[in-house]
């Protein structure tokens, strides 16, 4: 029983016992459940488990393969790191949450089957959703409701596909789907939201800067990469992919370098990076597949970093908006260091993470001459060092000294970024061990004389502009201002026409009504004329006139007999 | 000691000096002036004919990262609207 535990149910049923603990048995025991189910995941052995008779389908509840194993392990460590930062937070509520919501995100990835992948696709919506109300603020609540409307809206199209899946092939394995009729287009558009496509990508960046200090860590782990991951299992080598991830490498760019709050520049910037994991699974080589996974395995790792950075700057300042910013490393030399650390990494510096995971997808995109994608590609890695590279740590922790001085992060925090730069810095310095466990056969190396050299010219030269542009005051200033995005059709034109077609609506009905209402007093006037008290029809009539109207109908009746009968 | 920190917490450290940010810029431009011509001591492994070109990723960098901040300029006011845009008609 216990051999085959689903390591995700350490951490969701683990998470129930968390309010009946205090002080440090409690800092402990969150920290001890995802080491728990990680040793777990590492314990069992590839193979499936945990089968379920339900009427007709047997459901496959636990499926540890390549794929599914390395997903879950930085899942793990994402928790781990998650609750570690989260220590010194008393609202027990956004310690259920999160590890709630880690665990659920784990149940999918270890789905083997639609169905259970379904039931947790919702749980990791309804759990994560009190990571951003947990808030308390209007805001933040407004903005919670929209993020669940749209995840659990995800998870309606997912259950229509998965139906219609199951009627049309009558399995309801969680294989390969590919892209063809209804069915599969329903589940990817399902995945598709999740995965922030353009257009389906704006809860993103509504909600996770809304949520709490530690809750946007979390959030900024789980819900994208479980997308990644189902895009990889269920659509690989999927062209389409390779132009939709194109497109979010690219636009996101634009919005990030005017915006202000620095955590909706980050989640600009996840977008972003989602992009080349799509485009990844949309060559579907092995080489791009194993791109994919190892850019979502570091990537999660190096936005946790910067994330948790910027929540530090928020926790201390305050504020996370970058007109009121500035000079922080003064105070906070090492949240900046650390900082500094994340933006190498997601820049894809030689020596940092973020380096020995993009090329491979850049690689494989090349290897299979696509020369467009691969241009969009190398200009949205432009685009990452000026929003993560450059704008973050520079306009918070350096550029015009803001004259705010505060405490260092509080040291559970700095802990939980130490960690992941020590992570982040371990893993683009001696990467083997991850290529060893990415799910197909590594055959790339990624420290050439051309590699380093053209991506250090790439970057360097980008940051060349940045100089001179800055220095020249052509640089866009951080000022205090909202950009539209898409969800400017929902929270402003549909609301608009929500007005319009409600006043619209509302006076044809009243017209309708009033026209109604004269009719019936018109009908009412006359029945009380003709029944009324007065009436003609209520006098009282003698017997004769009674006999005689009777004989005239009978007569009638006869005449018509006779007609009909001819 | 005290009275040093607080001169040191209040405008003396290093990057305070605008000649240090300058020696740092011109570092940079030297840096990359280096790995412009470091692509004439090596054979590129390319995919595309396109990547040999003499300081390829410098320049197309360049452009980029210029073409998106200018762009972005643009955009700017386009979308650009008060903080508290969403807040208001409710």
């Amino acid at each position: 029983m216990f051999a085959t535990l689903n390591p995700a149910l350490i951490l969701i049923v683990g998470a129930l016992l968390v309010p009946l603990l205090r002080g440090r048995a409690r800092s402990l025991y969150m920290l001890a459940l995802p080491l728990a189910g990680l040793v777990q995941l590492v314990l069992l052995p590839s193979g499936e488990y945990g089968h379920w008779q339900v009427f007709e389908y047997t459901l496959t509840t636990l499926r540890i393969d390549g794929l599914s194993f390395v997903f879950g392990l930085i899942f793990f460590v994402a928790a781990f790191l998650g609750v570690l930062y989260a220590l010194h937070v008393e609202d027990t509520l956004q310690h259920v949450a999160a590890l709630v919501y880690a665990g659920a995100a784990l149940g999918a990835t270890f789905a083997g089957d639609l169905i259970t992948l379904f039931i947790f696709w919702e749980l990791t919506a309804v759990s994560s959703v009190f990571l951003i109300w947990a808030r308390r603020t209007e805001r933040a609540y407004r903005s919670g409701v929209r993020y669940l409307i749209i995840q659990v809206g995800s998870g309606v199209i997912l259950l229509a596909g998965i139906i219609l899946h199951a009627h049309e092939t009558g399995s309801i394995a969680f294989d390969n789907i590919g892209l063809s009729g209804l069915a599969s287009t329903l589940i990817f558009i399902a995945f598709g939201i999740k995965c922030a496509f353009p257009l389906l990508h704006n809860w993103l960046q509504d909600a996770y800067p809304e949520a709490t200090v530690t809750g946007t860590v979390v959030l900024s782990a789980f819900t994208t990469k479980l997308a990644v991951y189902a895009l990889a299992r269920g659509f690989p080598g999927t062209e389409l992919l390779l132009y939709i991830g194109a497109t979010m490498t690219a636009f996101p760019i634009f919005f990030a370098v005017i915006e202000n709050d620095m955590r909706r520049v980050l989640s600009y910037s996840l977008n972003n990076q989602l992009g080349f994991m799509v485009a990844g699974i949309g060559v579907g080589t092995e080489l791009a597949i194993n791109g994919t996974v190892a850019h979502a395995f570091c990537h999660i790792l190096y936005k946790a970093l910067l994330f948790m950075s910027m929540g530090a700057v928020l926790y201390r300042v305050g504020t996370i908006k970058a007109s009121q910013l500035g000079g922080l490393y003064k105070s906070m030399p090492l949240t900046a260091g650390f900082c500094i650390v994340g933006s190498m990494s997601i820049s894809a510096f030689p020596l940092f993470s973020g380096f020995i995971s993009k090329s491979l997808i850049l690689g494989a995109v090349a290897a299979e001459q696509y020369w467009g994608v691969w241009l969009v590609l190398l200009f949205a890695s432009a685009g990452v060092l000026d929003h993560s590279g450059i704008k973050i740590p520079f306009f918070t922790f350096f550029a015009h000294d803001s004259g705010k001085r505060c405490a260092e992060a509080p040291t559970n925090m700095l802990w939980a970024m130490g960690l992941t730069a020590f992570a982040c810095i371990a893993i683009g310095v001696y990467p083997e061990p991850l290529y060893a466990i990415l799910p197909y056969a590594v055959d790339y190396i990624p420290y050439t004389t051309t590699h380093v050299i053209t991506q250090l010219q790439l970057l360097l030269f980008s940051a060349m502009a940045f100089a001179i542009l800055y220095r020249r005051g052509v640089y866009p200033p951080e000022i205090p201002a909202l950009n539209l995005d898409f969800d400017w059709v929902y929270r402003r034109l549909g609301r608009r026409l929500m007005a319009v077609s409600r006043t619209a609506i509302g006076g044809t009905d009243r017209a309708i009504r009033q026209a109604l209402h004269r009719q019936g007093l018109r009908l009412l006037t006359g029945l009380f004329r003709h029944h009324g008290p007065h009436g003609i029809l209520a006098r009282t009539w003698p017997t004769g006139s009674m006999v005689l109207w009777v004989a005239v109908l009978l007569g009638a009746y006869l005449i018509f007999y006779y007609a009909g009968a001819r | 000691m005290n009275e040093h920190q607080n001169k040191t917490a209040d405008g003396g450290r290093w990057l305070d000096k605008p000649r240090n940010v300058d020696r740092l810029v011109y570092a940079l431009y030297a840096v990359c002036a280096l790995l412009f011509l470091a692509d004439l001591l090596y054979t590129k492994k390319a995919y595309f004919g396109f990547e040999n070109w003499v300081g390829f990723y410098g320049w197309f960098g360049f452009a980029s990262y210029v073409f998106i901040v200018l762009s972005a300029k643009l955009w700017r006011r386009v979308v650009k609207r008060d903080e508290d845009y969403y807040e208001r008609e409710r």
